[in-house]
């Protein structure tokens, strides 16, 4: 196995056999033949060649893409202080002196800089906005990263011990740069460099590249932030503090604004996998009995031998959905995602019909209907669907009653109902003989829930009232839960 | 580790067949196929510790080009399974030619009566009667090849267990033949567009590797040695106004082959400079969907207002 190398007193099989450990604690599956194809993987790459080992440790343990940001988040903060010997940077021996640092950096630090250490220190403010500008101007990668390591040591206030996270130091960090400000010089010098004025489409490419440009820039800073934070607190808290979950195990209720993106990166993928697998699943599905007669018929073709067994494809006609969403404040994300996912496989099913409530109820099936753009038509829904009734507070009650009394003719034994909210009803009348009417003539009622089954019916949420009359109720936290509920539905 | 017998290396032994990452990147390039430091890193890995690559990634990344690429830069045989639903053993590793055998079964009877059966069985059940597949052919090859797997995502979950032994042992036991071990570990290439996800035991026997949209650089570079007669400036072009479409969120990002299409057609039309008219005038060959075609248009004839898309310049973003 691995010969031992010395790297900071550890040999590479404990570094490892530790980072194994944190990435288990991550959530992420790691198996034992996983584990020693990583141990055995290291022995080819160079060493001190951080990318290499980075992808090295990727290829053998992390086996689904949606995985890939929480191995990189282990990854950064594990190795983050692991000697010089594992980074590219020439400079990279530079950054770990936290003593030095933050005596140097008092509250609201960032007007003029002095003290001894990295080259930059002596700038003034103006002289190192002017830098950034260039190295931004001529997308020159090692250049941003010597400024974004300037930049977190005089802006970002860092201070041993100070319990804040890291999107404290960074939000001090922007603020002092000004990058909108600089996005618009670098616009301005672009329209002045060309000889003609830039088409739209010319200023939008312009824009894109230096936006990409600072993008990149700022993630230098998070990672900058990120080496300062761990050289303070430690790797196991910090690994600890910036735990995320999978984006499949992502609460929908509870989810940042970035967990928000990565569940819509993630639902894309998703949707394609459900609708492949669903008509897969139709066209393949169970086979049915011997069909005597076509065997028999086939077979003359064979000289009378049944050669060619024929089977009874039963065909289970369509089922039409009706889905019935709350998207008030908190169950909104939740809503918005269960209809992306059941108009995305819509052709399973003869129809989809979406009705959304707050206190009021909308049908809004006319914005999925006669267009492909399932986004579109949910943001429509979000800004034009009528949902108010009386103050904008869930009225389960009265929004169902109000269904019952506009749509309720149209539920037939082919319907399948789908009912999403909280069942939070701020404590007006349940009105569940609603559901009850609903499911003497529909063909099956599900009811599904994102908050965690131990709230349910505590406070206001009266989930069970309506509970006792679905064929089953839910709990929908996560795409996980989602995606095994919709793959059960067809 | 010694090797034993000459005539029969053990397999477990074999050269690398690559000596650096650099040195692959560039054999790769040589033969058309533009990678990364990650891509070849991979191959380059999966070489050394004789094991299967699992490439996933979105359709028209080049994946399935990857294994015919790398099959070229060493001049192997490549030996394609392709997967589909329905898919089975009889297909994928080995059939009995049973017509052949009937056929000797007739025969044997009428030359030597009372001939007995047992006889016949282990003849009609040896390596003449053997049709072999992809799987089997690649375990049995003499000369160098590449197996690849492709879009091993289409077949039922059931069916991978028909791949795993020769994942992991490079070997396939036929109950009437025994278990026949390959003389060489082939380079093993599985794609897959990640229909379903695949078994844990699949990929635990797999390197992994997600082929991405390539960036902007190396999608430049990937059609200037594509398409021939273009410049590189609209070559520069053409990957921008690709990564501004890709950032864009829509039901399908354009494909790499999709930009290679792009490309043929502009030079086709003998466009130098891509303007909005052009742009919009052609980009149906990039997208399917009409909903993402529209949604582009619109993007590329609006004025560009100071803080356009948001979102990136905010701190807590
Ligand atoms: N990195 C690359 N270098 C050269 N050509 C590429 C590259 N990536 C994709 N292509 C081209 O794009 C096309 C689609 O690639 P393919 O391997 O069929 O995609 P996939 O198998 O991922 O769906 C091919 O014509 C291939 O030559
Ligand atoms: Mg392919």
């Amino acid at each position: 196995m691995a010969e031992a190398s010395d790297l900071a007193g550890e040999s590479l099989l404990e570094l490892l056999a530790g980072f194994i450990v944190e990435l288990r604690q991550a959530g992420l599956p790691v198996s034992l033949t996983e584990n020693l194809d990583a141990m055995e993987a290291v022995q080819y790459i160079p060493l001190g060649d951080r990318e290499a080992f980075k992808y090295a440790l990727a290829a053998t343990l992390v086996k689904n893409h949606s995985h890939w940001r929480a191995f990189e988040t282990v990854f950064e903060v594990y190795f983050s202080l692991r000697g010089a010997e594992w980074s590219l940077d020439p400079d990279a021996s530079d950054f770990v002196d936290p003593d030095e640092d933050q005596s140097q950096a008092p509250e609201g630090a960032g007007e003029g800089q002095q003290a001894q250490g990295g080259s930059g220190d002596s700038l003034t403010p103006e002289e190192l906005a002017e830098m950034l500008y260039k190295s931004l101007m001529r997308g020159d990668q090692s250049m941003m990263r010597a400024m974004a390591r300037q930049s977190v040591r005089r802006y970002a206030g860092m201070e041993p011990g100070r319990p804040v996270g890291g999107t404290y130091y960074l939000y001090r960090t922007m603020r002092n740069l000004n990058l909108e400000g600089m996005l618009e010089r670098l616009m301005e010098q672009a329209q002045e460099d060309s000889p003609e004025p830039l088409t739209p489409l010319e200023e939008r490419l312009e824009r894109d590249e230096y936006e990409n440009r600072i993008e990149s820039f700022k993630k230098e800073i998070e990672s900058e932030i990120r080496r300062r934070l761990v050289a303070d607190r430690g790797v196991e808290a910090m690994a600890k503090t910036l735990r995320k979950p999978l984006p499949e195990d992502i609460d929908f209720m509870h989810a940042s604004r970035e967990e928000m993106v990565q569940l819509r990166k993630a639902l894309q993928p998703l949707t394609r996998r459900l609708a492949i697998r669903l008509a897969r699943k139709r066209k393949h599905g169970r086979k049915g009995a011997l069909d005597f007669r076509n065997t028999v018929r086939h077979s003359l073709s064979y000289g009378g031998v049944p050669a060619e067994p024929k089977f009874k494809y039963p065909r289970p006609s369509k089922p039409e959905i009706f889905v019935i969403a709350d998207i008030s404040g908190s169950v909104a994300a939740f809503a918005r995602f269960t209809l992306h996912l059941v108009y995305a496989i819509s052709g399973q099913f003869s129809r989809v019909r979406s009705f959304v409530f707050i206190d009021g109820i909308d049908e809004v099936t006319r914005f999925f209907e006669g267009t492909d753009d399932i986004l579109d038509a949910i943001s429509r829904v979000n800004s034009e669907a009528d949902v108010i009734w009386v103050d904008g507070h869930s009225d389960y009650g009265h929004a169902f009653e109000v269904f019952w009394e506009r749509y309720g003719q149209d539920i037939s034994s082919k319907t399948t109902v789908i009912i999403l909210g909280d069942a939070r009803n701020n404590y007006h009348a349940s009105q569940n003989w609603v559901i009850k009417e609903i499911r003497n003539k529909a063909r099956h009622v599900w009811w599904l829930n994102p908050e965690p089954k131990a709230y349910w019916d505590t406070g206001d949420s009266i989930v069970g009232e309506y509970a006792t009359y679905c064929d089953g109720a839910f709990e929908c936290r996560n795409l996980r839960q989602l995606e095994r509920f919709v793959d059960n539905l067809v | 580790m010694t090797s034993q017998d000459p005539t029969n290396p053990s397999p477990f032994d074999a050269e690398p067949r690559f000596d650096s990452v650099e040195e692959l990147r560039t054999a790769l390039r040589n033969v058309d196929y533009l990678s990364d430091e990650g891509i070849a890193g991979i191959v380059y890995l999966a070489d050394r510790l004789g094991k299967p690559i699992l490439v996933e990634g979105p359709a028209g990344t080049g994946k399935t080009q990857l294994a015919k690429s790398v099959a070229e830069v060493l001049g192997a045989r490549l030996i394609r399974l392709q997967c589909y639903e329905g898919l089975d053993e009889s297909k994928a590793l080995y059939e009995w030619n049973y017509k052949k055998q009937l056929l000797r079964i007739q025969a044997t009877k009428s030359d030597t009566e009372g001939q007995n059966w047992d006889e016949i069985e282990d003849d009609i059940f040896s390596d003449e009667f053997l049709l072999e597949r992809p799987l089997l052919e690649a375990i049995r090859a003499i000369d160098p090849v590449v197996l690849l797997i492709d879009e091993v995502d289409r077949v039922e979950v059931e069916t991978e267990a028909l791949l795993l032994e020769i994942l992991s042992d490079y070997q396939v036991s036929i109950p009437e033949l025994g278990t026949i071990t390959a003389r060489q570990i082939p380079m093993v290439f599985l794609t897959s567009n990640n229909t379903r996800e695949l078994s844990e035991a699949l990929k635990r026997r797999c390197l992994y590797l997600h082929v991405d949209y390539p960036d902007m650089e190396r999608e430049k570079e990937i059609v200037l040695t594509k398409v021939p007669g273009l410049t590189e400036s609209l070559a520069d072009q053409i990957a921008r106004v690709v990564r501004s479409i890709r950032q864009l969120e829509l039901k399908k990002s354009p494909s790499v082959s999709e930009t290679i299409d792009w490309a043929r057609t502009l030079v086709l039309l003998g466009v130098e400079q891509i303007d909005a008219e052009t742009a919009t005038g052609t980009v149906n060959i990039l997208l399917k969907y009409q909903s993402d075609i529209q949604k582009v248009v619109k993007e590329f004839a609006a004025e560009q207002k100071s803080f356009s898309r948001g979102g990136i310049l905010s701190p807590e973003a």
